[in-house]
């Protein structure tokens, strides 16, 4: 069993009535010839690091290599507490977590690239705190991140998931569309609602710019990761609702390519452009590397 | 095109902050490591391009020093390694340099000197979401991933050696994914590199060097 885009990934679900995390199971075992439970066993340690980097980063002094964040996380989760927070509580908590894994990824601690280091805080956020807020068990998060990679398999192989080859859409952009298609079946909703809610995240960042501050995966790029996860959230509500994207996934994940190639390099994370290029970006520099 | 493993996707486990530079470095310096077949006394890191501008922001330097100790890319000591590989003894040295045009600007060439007085000069590069591809050992330019079980021979380049390492291979019942043979001059010495779908059996290693006329050395690197 194999897919190579989304229609054929929803053809499988729909007539061999399977949700995504069961056909990217089944082709995981096929691909690989490992057994289901060695598949799973790995994802459940993948699942596990997702929840440390988490706690880690709220529980922890966190100081990143470059400097530039460090404690964020909770300074988010502190304001959850005052009772007044503009986003309510489970939009709080998930952007608190995005950001905080982004600060244990900046510090050399240990996180699961999610498709890639500078986005790894997305897609455990959105998993982790749905799934807190709702009790579902570790078996229906590692099925979400299941269902979330298969999103990401098709973004690999058609377009990019390298901020260095089509901006930080291509690598913040499709974890946040493998969390919203996560979430999603994680909810109960179908995989035609996940892959409409991974269409409409990946349409709602196009065109974003790939520029940290003197090349390190710090800033702006922890900023992004709590975008992301809002970005996800609010994609996977509107499919759970039933809403569609207009533009078929496949034809975002195209578009999302030619946008990112039609990006000058300057905005390619080579530092040279966007807020990295700024006068305080570059003084930032050469504070940094002197 | 490819098809990609959930595992490539949601994946590598590793020290941040970045696939391409912290945990692809993690990887070159464990297979240099292991190419070099014995505890690393002595390392050069000689970096090139985006390695050599931007090593110490990403911890490309810690996650060298971790693989040159063996630490897995996962591995949470990769952050004190410098410490560690000063505990242990090994001396390194990190050398920002240019390497070629033609070189991945991720690139790295280690020179190292093992505890038994050997010199192993390994080059490879940090392809992108923590793969990587070895692209040279001793000077002579050859080419793998270490995604795969992974034979390295050193042999002389004489009438026999490759089909007597072909023999040996399948005698053990391993089945061949990919095999390269490459050499410098004719008649000198060669490399036969072979890429498995199984793990490769120590036993192999015994019945290749016994035929000490055609082979020089051997050794196996267990796919990552």
């Amino acid at each position: 069993m194999n897919f190579t885009n989304g229609k054929e990934l929803l053809d499988i679900c729909e007539q061999q009535n399977k949700t995504i995390y069961e056909v990217c199971i089944e082709r995981e075992i096929d691909l690989t010839s490992k057994t289901r439970e060695e598949i799973i066993e790995r994802m459940s340690r993948s699942l596990e690091i997702m929840k440390n980097s988490i706690n880690k980063s709220l529980t922890e002094d966190i100081k990143s290599v470059g400097g530039l964040i460090g404690g964020e996380a909770k300074l988010i989760k502190n304001r959850l507490e005052t009772g007044k927070t503009v986003c309510g509580s489970l939009m709080s908590r998930a952007i608190s977590a995005a950001m905080g894994v982004l600060e244990v990824n900046a510090s050399m601690g240990l996180i699961v690239a999610a498709p890639t280091a500078g986005s790894c805080g997305i897609l455990p956020a959105a998993i982790i705190t749905v799934a807190q807020e709702y009790d579902l068990s570790d078996e229906d998060m590692i099925n979400a991140i299941f269902a979330g990679a298969a999103i990401g398999a098709i973004i690999t192989r058609n377009a990019t998931v390298a901020g260095a080859e089509g901006g930080c859409q291509a690598e913040t952009g499709a974890a946040a569309a493998m969390a919203a298609a996560g979430v999603v079946e994680m909810m109960g909703g179908s995989p035609r609602q996940a892959i409409h809610a991974a269409a409409t995240t990946l349409k709602n960042i196009m065109g974003l710019v790939c520029d940290p501050i003197a090349g390190l995966v710090e800033a702006p790029c922890q900023k992004r990761n709590a975008i992301g996860v809002a970005n996800a959230l609010i994609s996977a509500e509107m499919g759970l609702a039933g809403v569609e994207s207009i533009i078929p996934f496949d034809e975002v994940v195209e578009a999302m390519y030619k946008v990112g190639k039609a990006l000058p390099m300057e905005l390619r994370e080579t530092a040279l452009g966007g807020v990295a290029s700024t006068c305080t970006g570059c003084a930032i520099t050469k504070k940094v590397f002197g | 095109m490819k098809d990609y493993s959930v595992f490539d996707v949601v994946g590598p486990n590793m020290i941040g902050p970045s696939s391409s530079h912290t945990a692809g470095a993690a990887k070159l310096g464990s297979m240099a490591r292991k190419m070099a077949g014995g505890n690393v006394k002595k390392v050069k890191f000689l970096l090139h391009g985006s390695f050599a501008q931007t090593y110490k922001g990403h911890g490309t330097d810690k996650a060298l020093v971790g693989g040159i100790l063996g630490f897995s890319p996962d591995d949470d000591r990769i952050k004190t390694s410098f410490d560690i590989a000063k505990e242990r003894g090994v001396e390194f040295e990190m050398i920002p340099t240019d390497l070629g045009d033609d070189k991945h600007p991720n690139t790295v060439k280690f020179i190292i000197e093992t505890e038994d007085n050997r010199k192993v000069e390994v080059m490879g590069a940090s392809i992108g979401g923590g793969n990587i591809k070895i692209t040279e050992l001793n000077g002579l330019a050859i080419q793998f991933t270490g995604a795969y079980p992974t034979l390295v021979v050193k042999q002389w380049d004489l009438p026999g050696a490759a089909a007597h390492i072909t023999n040996c291979v399948a005698k053990n019942n391993i089945n061949i994914a990919f095999m390269s043979i490459y050499r410098e001059e004719k008649g000198n010495e060669a490399f036969t590199i072979i890429e498995a779908d199984d793990i490769i059996n120590s036993n192999v290693i015994i019945d290749i060097k016994s035929n000490n006329k055609l082979i020089q050395d051997a050794i196996i690197i267990e796919g990552m």
